[in-house]
């Protein structure tokens, strides 16, 4: 039972290395970008459980927000210059 | 005890969407279809896992804070998804079968015509 947390978060940062092989290998510029938004959201998580595990949630918690906002922000500014500037070729 | 069993059991489903979230983007076709698996899948399998947590740490401070990720994964998941999938549209990226068509009709001439996308590796482009 005391191994739950840890087991889940091996699993998920396991599970991280599939949306790296297609930010590596994408074929297109949106491909890595979205990628990385996933591969964000699951550190999100990862976060939120290693605060389980150290017992330690009030501080892990306060990192995750700020992580969540900064993925989120980075996705938005990323998608809005894109649009703009035609996929940075004009 | 219960708490623990519904815990687990929330864990379980979020970390079977995760899984099927993750395979997605390296098992699907197209751009359009991998914005498909990460904008509902990542999002249902991220908020079954918080939901567990959530459980797992009963009623507190830090359980709000916790909902508080989950509403917010919520509403900025799916829309980051959509804005670079606009984005992708707008700036001319085919999807899978009208390329597959277009290279299926029309001649290598008017291929030759067709504008040069720029978002392909160079090594990739004739695959």
């Amino acid at each position: 039972m005391n191994y739950l947390f840890p087991v889940v978060a091996v699993f998920i940062v396991i599970l991280m290395f599939l949306p790296l092989y297609r930010a590596i290998k994408g074929p297109t510029l949106f491909d890595r970008l979205i990628s990385a938004g996933q591969m964000g959201t699951n550190g999100i998580l990862v976060l939120v459980i290693l605060g389980f595990s150290y017992q330690r949630v009030d501080m892990f918690i306060d990192l995750a927000i700020a992580y969540a906002l900064l993925n989120f922000i980075g996705t938005i500014a990323f998608g809005k210059y894109l649009e703009r500037h035609r996929g940075g070729v004009s | 005890m219960v708490q623990l069993i519904i815990t687990c059991l929330l864990l379980a489903g979020g970390l079977f969407f995760l899984a099927v979230s993750n395979a997605g983007v390296v098992r699907l076709p197209d751009f359009y279809s991998r914005c498909h698996a990460v904008g509902k899948s990542e999002t249902l399998g991220s908020m079954l896992v918080l939901f567990g947590l959530a459980v797992f740490n009963g009623l507190d401070a830090n359980t709000w804070k916790i909902l508080m990720i989950l509403v917010f994964i919520v509403l900025a998941n799916p829309t980051a998804t959509h804005i670079i999938a606009r984005a992708a549209y707008r700036t001319g990226l085919q999807p899978w079968i009208i390329a597959k068509r277009k290279m299926k009709t029309e001649t290598a001439q008017i291929e030759n015509q067709t504008p040069v996308d720029h978002f392909t590796m160079p090594d990739k482009k004739h695959e």
